[in-house]
């Protein structure tokens, strides 16, 4: 478990997904009051049915996307590392949708800002439902500074890889 | 308007290519609530004063999708099938799981009405406020792998295309048809994410006579606004820590039941019913987690029971073949049902009838019914197109699943189900088949029988029941108890999974629906009054019936005469069920539910639900 003190991190391992979309529920409910799918900062992917897996901020160490904004909307939380969206600033351009290696930003279904993954202040709601049913497809580790940025996958490698590992060669059919 | 709904739904008329959005009045949707329950009051009201002469799979028939308030707050997504069935004739709410019933919510739309017929294949997609037709003339004749594949890309392209700046899309959620509805098979279903089904009913048919492959929908918005948010939250974790607590489907599924219905509680199909009762632990579900499972744990939106798994075939004959569990359902009608008794030859089995768009019930049971005819030697090797058709022949039950879907020589009469293939082969035959045929009123029983009286079901569940052998909405005596059909037509109604509901207080389910839509639902008001008048019309729509078949309550209130044969062995060897019995609940049944003798709803029990128009067209049949 990691200590409230220091830095954390998601860990994901797709294979236990079992694709409920808890995490989009959580995820809505805390920053939006509602259940709303689009606007959740983590996304279930389904593009190959069974290979469904939780798209989420990495928080690269680099900080590509933070990089990349022309507008300096985005900031890193010295607390969390989480990247913070500062939606006064943000005019909605996708550059840091594409710095990004996964392509995981994505644009406020209806306001005109990005939305990324906040860590909810260090107590990331996703986790706690994720672990709460047991699937712990989402966990909660410290960050200790290990190459996160691999973890930066675009939905359509990650999508690839998880259904070669369910369906073998076969899944190149359904690709 | 009501909180918790869209507020409209989406209605396209695919003769004229137009589309337009329809609204109803709040005391409407408070008496039909969504679903299987507003399903019926539209296509009454649409086609109510001809219903004997709509022919299913016309372009009168209207296909209906609809959620419901609590689609996307009940855990466990799901979206609501509804028509003229072109199996009962009647109306079935006939849902299937999957993202499509939120994901439309999300686009504004309660659901979605289609009319008349294209000239050619189109999908249908709906991006929030957007609404296209588009060609599928490269989809028309995909198995469900490749449509999915095909759609998934073509849509999210599209998508990318028209909001550059949004990032990546998730894939849209959508149904489609295999080639089994586009060939009209009234055994084909609407299905979704390559193994779930809408399967009771036959609306896979009623998509290809439209010429539509699927409905395809991508929703940006929220759920419509609840009223009161926190209790909202309070529910859904009261429903998640339930079914947290059932270990047994969250571990195992419900393919835990392809032994233990058999062995245990002897009510499974076997050999077409000739018995219910086998102890193959070949059978036993820890057989299908060794040899092919390849995922333990897989849900539709919001679901924490994860009854699905994802199983595959490694090696062998059947080598590549993919599905789900299979689910119970699959497991006994694909298995069991046919003599079949390997995990390897099951799941084969139910991903060629995923692939074809074929109902695993529905085309299990009409292919046992052709198995057993087989036996008796009264369908010989040459009327099947040179198919030995023998017990336990997983290669011989696929090349006649083909033919089905195809309508290929034999294939085109079981393609009409098994009532009406029993009436069609009994014809040429000269003989009375429906002796064989598992079904009732023109649907297929689910894989529980009631022989033994160890399951769930009653003597009257299947014989009463506004929706025939669908063994999701079951009947029983009290017609307000514990086992009557009037708790189904809320979660079908509601639009959220039943199997989440299972073990929760009677009552969540309707404090759920008042903290979402800030309206009072008390048991005895759904139970006595609106889960009632949802049944009358039902059930005048089902006696009205026609244009090819029509239904006597003397005659077909009552159990396929299978079930009055004794059971042949295991632990309830010699039990059955007992006409006279049968007969007699049948006849309280008809009283509880202000029926007259005859089984047809009285003028006063129509009266006190509002449906006084419904008499008239009732008269004829009294």
């Amino acid at each position: 478990m990691a200590s409230k003190k220091q830095p954390i991190w998601i860990a994901r391992e797709p294979t236990k997904c079992s694709g409920c979309r808890k995490c989009e529920i959580a995820c809505s409910l805390h920053h939006e009051n509602r259940i709303w799918p689009e606007a959740s900062r983590v996304r279930v992917f389904m593009l190959v049915p069974g290979a469904d897996f939780p798209h989420l901020c990495a928080q690269c160490e680099n900080y590509p996307c933070v990089e990349a904004c022309p507008f300096k909307a985005l900031s890193t939380s010295k607390k969390t590392g989480a990247v913070l969206v500062n939606v006064e600033k943000c005019t909605a351009c996708g550059k840091c949708i594409d710095a990004c290696p996964g392509r995981i930003p994505h644009m406020h279904p209806a306001e005109k800002h990005v939305v990324i993954c906040d860590l909810c202040n260090g107590n990331p709601q996703c986790v706690k439902v994720c672990e709460e049913g047991g699937w712990n497809a989402l966990t909660e580790v410290p960050r200790q500074g290990s190459a996160y940025k691999i973890h930066a996958r675009t939905p359509d490698e990650m999508s690839r890889d998880l259904a070669i590992k369910l369906y073998g060669e076969q899944a190149e059919e359904f690709i | 308007m009501i909180l918790g709904y869209a507020g409209k739904c989406l209605e396209v008329n695919l003769s004229t290519r137009r589309d337009k959005e329809v609204t109803f009045d709040d005391e409407v949707l408070k008496d039909f609530v969504g679903g299987r329950g507003l399903a019926t009051k539209i296509l009454w009201d649409r086609l109510g004063n001809k219903w004997e002469s709509i022919e299913p799979l016309g372009p009168e028939n209207v296909l209906l999708l609809l959620t419901g308030p609590l689609t996307g707050y009940f855990p466990g997504g799901r979206i609501c099938v509804s028509g003229k069935s072109p199996q009962s004739n009647g109306v079935v709410g006939s849902t299937v799981g999957g993202e499509l019933g939120v994901e439309l919510r999300c686009t504004g739309y309660d659901g979605i009405i289609i009319t008349g017929e294209s000239q050619k294949p189109v999908y249908l997609f709906v991006k929030d406020s957007d609404v296209e037709i588009r060609d599928a003339s490269h989809i028309w004749g995909k198995d469900a792998k490749q449509t999915v594949r095909i759609l998934n890309k073509e849509c999210r392209e599209l998508l990318k295309k028209r909001y550059q700046r949004y990032g990546e899309f998730k894939e849209p959620a959508k149904v489609y048809i295999g080639p089994a509805g586009e060939n009209m098979v009234r055994t084909a279903v609407v299905a979704a994410k390559w193994t779930h089904a809408a399967g009771y009913g036959g609306y896979g048919a009623v998509m290809g006579s439209k010429k539509l492959k699927a409905v395809v929908v991508k929703g940006t918005g929220p759920l419509p606004e609840a009223a009161d948010m926190k209790k909202v939250k309070r529910f859904i974790k009261a429903v998640d820590r339930n079914a947290y607590d059932n270990k047994l489907w969250r571990r195992w599924g419900t393919g835990a039941g392809g032994y233990t219905v058999g062995a245990k509680s002897s009510s499974e199909p076997v050999r077409n019913w000739q018995d219910e009762w086998h102890d193959e632990t070949s059978y036993g579900v820890s057989e299908f987690e060794n040899r092919v499972w390849v995922k333990g744990c897989w849900a539709d939106f919001g679901c924490p029971t994860n009854c699905l798994k994802i199983a595959m075939v490694k090696s062998g004959p059947f080598k590549g073949a993919i599905t789900d569990n299979p689910d119970y359902e699959l497991q006994a009608y694909l298995g069991p049902n046919l003599g079949l008794f390997t995990p390897e030859e099951n799941v084969y089995m139910a991903s060629l009838i995923d692939d074809l768009g074929l109902c695993g019930i529905q085309t299990g049971n009409v292919l046992g019914f052709a198995a057993e005819l087989f036996q008796r030697r009264i369908l010989t090797k040459e009327d099947l197109d040179g198919i030995e058709l023998k017990w336990g022949d997983a290669k011989a039950f696929g090349e006649l699943a083909k033919k089905i879907a195809y309508k290929q020589g034999i294939g085109d009469i079981l393609a009409e189900g098994t009532y009406r293939a029993a009436l069609k082969i009994g014809k040429m035959k000269k003989k009375d088949l429906l002796q064989y045929a598992v079904t009732s009123k023109g649907i297929a029983i689910g894989a529980h029988g009631i022989r033994s009286q160890k399951d769930y079901p009653h003597s009257i569940s299947y014989a009463c029941g506004v929706q025939g052998g669908d063994h999701t909405s079951t009947t029983a005596l009290p017609i307000d108890g514990p086992g009557s059909e009037v708790w189904e037509i809320f979660n079908d109604s509601g639009v959220f999974c039943n199997f989440n509901s299972f073990g929760l207080p009677r009552n969540l389910r309707f404090d759920l629906y008042e903290a979402v839509t800030g309206l009072e639902m008390t048991r005895d008001d759904w139970s006595k009054n609106k889960a009632m008048r949802i049944l009358q019309m039902q059930r005048v729509l089902l006696l009205l019936g026609g244009p090819d078949l029509k239904w006597t309550p003397e005659t077909h209130d009552d159990n396929p005469s299978r079930f009055y044969e004794p059971l042949p062995s295991g632990p309830y060897k010699g039990k059955a069920a007992d006409k006279n019995n049968v007969r007699e609940d049948v006849r309280k049944y008809y009283t509880e539910a202000g029926w007259d003798e005859k089984g047809i709803p009285k003028p006063e029990t129509l009266t006190k639900f509002g449906l006084q128009k419904m008499n008239k067209t009732l008269d004829k049949l009294r």
